[in-house]
């Protein structure tokens, strides 16, 4: 029982990370949490059925499985950081230098939007994911694990390795390092501040994307309503982790998952959605910083 | 070199320099003076492109550059580095300076003759568009840093962020050369520094001038200032009151009672 709950934690617990990078990286470039960005998951989840069906219609699926695979994620990625990109050129850039609440005003706009967007042009019914992969259950010492489940664990954290290299190595990820601590420094070095801040936000809906289309297939069914709820869970993820830090938003993204499946198999499931909002007042009141924060006090 | 014509800069209603009017040729040592408030820093950061002036033109190379954005601005040649140092307190000494180098890793530089860094080598290769060659110019860059400050050799791995006052301006100084500007903007480098470093940084700009790079120097150490420099201009809220050779305005007696406490 315990294990297993372990390993469900895990598999969500990967996937709120996933998400949490993307609010935990723009925060810590713009200050903005942007509420957008569980819709641009979600998004990622119906592209994921979209591209999946056009392919099955085609006969690519049928024809070669890992490779209409292979191409629903790369497309919907794509899809999904263009998404990104727009949203931020449209709904933030302009209002770079207003007072910090507007632009937070108009990411809940863009959340309102997107989602309206997608149901009006989808349908405000369940979507099922197209079953194309088999999926086999491993079974040991009366634990169960799919497949599925090894894959969304792996995939995470293969994601977040490379994320954590790029961001510690290349030189833009060390010009987003820059960014974050002062554009204004970052921008008398050369550095163009716009570039960095795309190229966040590209990455940021790029792993955004990824995780809808894993949780799709996971669950196989998907909402226009599903960017919501994941999204609060990866914020607060973000922020148990420490907001803007990005190994923060890696732990705090599989601690959440593993809170809420321990509390769903030892106290109950009814309140499975509720565990992660005890865990944000708790934090809030205990340490607002979170695991891996630092203080906010040096900011003007 | 460079040229201020009447340039006016605000923060929203409260402008902080009113017409000002400045030159700066070629090889110079230029000092900008003047007390608190009068404007210098904002001076600089509108030449750096980060603030865009109300009204006037500044005039780099014959070209006019105001509304350009900071980046375009570093990679003609511009580099600062401004009040308070603002080293990059999470990234290592080295990633400080290869942030300074930024614009190398693209592979394609700005076109522009020597500059007093290693000139013409480092730039020359700068241009090249492989990215193999950007990174032999970083190393070589790199190496002449270190010489010029050995201790940020030694501490190249450590935070920015946990170096004294000393260490930070000299890696300032050092991040801004990486880039190998031709115009060096220093915004009161000495400031809050013991006199043993003060006197190795202005021995530093020296050296740096001697080598062939245009200095633009704000200070408010004025008399260290007006010695080390080739002319001098005088700020007053927002405006240039004075100007000269430094020695004329060393030996002026009202420069002396406003600024060198004589
Ligand atoms: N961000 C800002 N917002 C509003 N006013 C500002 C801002 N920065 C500077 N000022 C004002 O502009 C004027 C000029 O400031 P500036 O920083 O250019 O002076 P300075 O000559 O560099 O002074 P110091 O020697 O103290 O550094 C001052 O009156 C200052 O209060
Ligand atoms: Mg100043």
């Amino acid at each position: 029982m315990f294990l297993q709950q372990i390993i469900n934690g895990l598999t969500v617990g990967g996937v709120y990370a996933l998400i949490a990078l993307g609010y935990t990286m723009v925060y810590g470039i713009l200050e903005l949490i942007n509420f957008a960005h569980g819709e641009i998951y979600m998004i990622g989840a119906y592209l994921g059925i979209i591209f999946l069906g056009i392919f099955t219609t085609a006969g690519l699926t049928q024809y070669s499985l890992p490779l209409s695979l292979f191409l629903t994620v790369v497309l919907s990625v794509l899809f999904c950081s263009a998404y990104g990109f727009t949203v931020e050129k449209l709904a933030y850039k302009p209002l770079r230098n207003a007072p910090r609440l507007n632009p937070l005003i108009s990411a809940i706009g863009v959340s309102i939007f997107l989602q309206n967007y997608v149901m009006l042009t989808q349908g405000a019914t369940d979507k099922v994911f197209p079953h194309v992969l088999p999926v086999t259950t491993i079974e040991f010492s009366g634990i169960t694990m799919t497949s599925l489940q090894i894959i969304i664990i792996v995939v995470s954290l293969l994601l977040m390795a490379g994320l954590h290299l790029f961001i510690m190595k290349t030189r833009t990820g060390k010009a987003m390092r820059a960014v974050a601590q002062d554009k204004v420094m970052a921008s008398l070095l050369g550095i163009d501040i716009d570039r960095i801040i795309s190229v966040t936000f590209i990455i940021g809906s790029g792993l955004a994307a990824v995780a809808g289309l894993m949780v799709a297939m996971y669950y196989g069914l998907v909402n226009y309503s599903i960017g919501y709820i994941a999204g609060i869970k990866a914020f607060t993820a973000a922020v148990l982790g420490g907001i803007g830090s990005v190994p923060g938003a890696m732990i705090g993204g599989f601690v959440l998952g593993l809170i809420e499946s321990l509390g769903a198999g030892y106290l109950s499931s009814e309140y499975k959605d509720a565990y992660a909002f005890i865990v944000l007042i708790l934090i809030l009141m205990v340490k607002p910083t979170g695991l891996l924060g630092k203080s906010e006090g040096h900011k003007p | 070199m460079l040229k201020l014509e009447n340039i006016h800069t605000s923060y929203g209603h409260i402008e902080a320099v009113r017409g000002t009017n400045l030159e700066i040729r070629k090889g110079e040592i230029v000092s900008l003076i003047g007390s608190n408030g009068a404007g210098k820093s904002t001076t600089l950061m509108t030449i750096s492109g980060i603030l865009r002036p109300v009204k006037g033109k500044v005039i780099f190379e014959g070209r006019e550059i105001q509304g350009l954005s900071p980046h375009k601005i570093v990679s003609m040649g511009v580099s600062q580095v401004p009040e308070g140092r603002r080293i990059f307190p999470k990234l290592t000494v080295r990633e400080n300076l290869e942030m300074g180098a930024y614009l190398k890793g693209k592979g394609q530089r700005a076109k522009g003759k020597g500059s007093g860094v290693k000139g013409q080598e480092a730039r020359g290769k700068g241009e090249d568009t492989s990215r193999g060659d950007s990174r032999i110019a970083l190393a070589e860059q790199l190496d002449h840093i270190f010489n010029l400050f050995p201790v940020l050799k030694e501490r190249q791995k450590q935070l920015g962020g946990t170096l004294s006052g000393g260490e930070q301006q000299m890696l300032a100084i050092g991040r801004a050369l990486m880039s190998g500007p031709e115009l060096l903007l220093l915004d009161e480098p000495s400031l809050g520094l013991a006199p043993i470093i003060v006197i190795k940084i202005f021995k530093t700009i020296r050296e740096l001038n001697a080598g062939g790079l245009t200095i633009l120097l704000v200070e408010q150490n004025a008399k260290a200032a007006l010695r080390l420099a080739h002319r001098g201009y005088v700020i007053e809220s927002g405006r240039v009151t004075r100007e000269g050779i430094g020695k004329e305005l060393l030996d002026d007696p009202a420069i002396k009672r406003a600024y060198l406490g004589e």
